[in-house]
């Protein structure tokens, strides 16, 4: 599995954060909201059955945060540090090879 | 068995953690809007990142700016609600006498484009600068609280339109700003949808592409202003152009008599009645009462599609 393109992310800003001060009304950390974890506002998470899915992206294309990135087969792979359970991708998936259960904490 | 290759690139100027609400249209316009404009600088330039953009206070810049931290991964200018189309210019005419190369791209919402920016936009077509604007389209003023644009459609509940036993919420017309932008004949004016992503992102990659400037308008459902689940937001959306609510055009260089059109059916005749759309709506659930309302609605649509050139049915 391929890790997600957030995680360098996360590590450069946390470092970029702790060196430099924050100007008032600059952020000058480009993407910086990677810091904040939105996936815990989640209700019902998406599962990924690989079997069904003919790549065809369009979950890729439509995740509005974007919580789902591509692995080196070009699956889509969920990030649930992010993915805030809307359910679109489940919603438009052509052969339902997602569907959303209720997150269990 | 080979990998098939998605039909977008994979990088990605819109990072997640932004706030924007779970189901949110218009996150997917920025997103990918802004992966559109890249791989057309990447076209027309050789270097991706040879954008910058200016938007308009509105939903997506509350959402993506939360200080200390921000959402984007290009050069990205926070601007007052009236302005952003006149700070687009600036920065274009900066990069001119500075010689850098690449294009600039402004944002606004619809309150921001419609009400509060229109004569800033204006100017900024009429002068000819070379930026793309996009205003996406949800319709009302989402970000503080709902309330009516000039985009608003008719009928629709927000809180500065409430249904009631005098009113039926939004009792005015829906104003189209790309009819309006089409009018400084301009280059390319185009309407686009996040029903269909890759007609929208060939469409903002094709204004990138030309010199000049650029106006696009995109339908954004919101999932708490229209309110609607959040897993039927693309589904909406859909339902708007299938039931003939929202028009897929594009204008060129301002010839309004050469429209093309996209989704079009052949026959002028639409297949699923505009009522499957309206209620998916909670924002239109009044409408079911006042079945006069949603004729009033239906001429409204056909009299928009008339300004098109267009004879339309609805079922």
């Amino acid at each position: 599995m391929a890790e997600s393109p957030f995680k360098a992310d996360i590590e450069r800003v946390e470092k970029e954060l702790t060196e430099k001060m924050t100007p008032g009304a600059i952020a000058y950390i480009p993407g910086s909201s990677v810091i904040n974890k939105t996936g815990s506002w989640r209700v019902f998470k998406p599962e990924f059955n690989k079997d069904k899915c003919i790549r065809c992206f369009l979950c890729y294309t439509y995740c509005p945060e974007p919580a789902i990135y591509l692995d080196e087969e070009n699956y889509p792979v969920f990030d649930y540090d992010y993915c805030k359970g809307c359910g679109i991708c489940a919603n438009e998936c052509p052969t339902k090879a997602i569907t959303m259960v209720r997150e269990v904490k | 068995m080979a990998v098939r290759k998605p039909p977008i690139t994979t990088r990605e100027y819109w990072a997640p953690g932004h706030a924007a609400c779970a189901g949110c249209g218009c996150a997917i316009i920025m997103r990918l809007a802004t992966k559109a404009f890249s791989e057309a600088m990447e076209e027309k330039y050789g270097d991706p990142d040879a954008f910058a953009i200016a938007h308009a206070t509105g939903c997506m810049e509350v959402v993506s700016a939360v200080f200390p931290y921000t959402a984007w991964k290009a050069p990205w200018i926070h601007v007052a609600f009236e302005n952003a189309a006149a700070v687009a210019s600036g920065v274009e005419a900066a990069w001119k006498k500075l010689g850098y190369k690449g294009k600039i791209l402004a944002f606004g919402g619809d309150g921001g484009t419609a009400d509060i920016g229109l004569q800033a936009l204006s100017g900024m077509l009429e002068r000819r600068h070379n930026v793309v604007y996009i205003m996406y389209d949800n319709e009302a003023y989402m970000n503080t609280g709902i309330q009516r644009s000039s985009s608003t459609p008719y009928g629709a509940w927000t809180t500065t339109s409430p249904p009631g036993k005098y009113s039926i919420g939004e009792d005015k017309p829906k104003k189209w700003v790309a009819l309006i932008a089409a009018a400084h004949q301009i280059p390319y004016v185009a309407t686009a949808s996040i029903a269909d992503p890759y007609d929208l992102y060939r469409k903002v990659k094709k204004a990138a592409k030309i010199d000049g400037p650029a106006f696009l308008q995109i339908h954004g459902p919101c999932v708490p202003g229209w309110r609607i689940p959040p897993e039927k937001t693309v589904e909406v959306a859909k339902l708007a152009i299938e039931t003939g609510v929202w028009p897929l055009f594009e204008i060129e260089n301002g010839d309004i008599r050469n429209i093309k059109f996209q989704r079009f059916p052949k026959d002028g005749k639409f297949k699923k009645p505009i009522e499957e759309y309206l209620k998916l709506q909670g924002r239109f659930k009044h409408l079911f009462k006042r079945p006069e309302a949603i004729q009033e609605l239906k001429e409204q649509i056909k009299a928009m599609w008339k300004v098109l050139g267009k004879e339309v049915e609805l079922p």
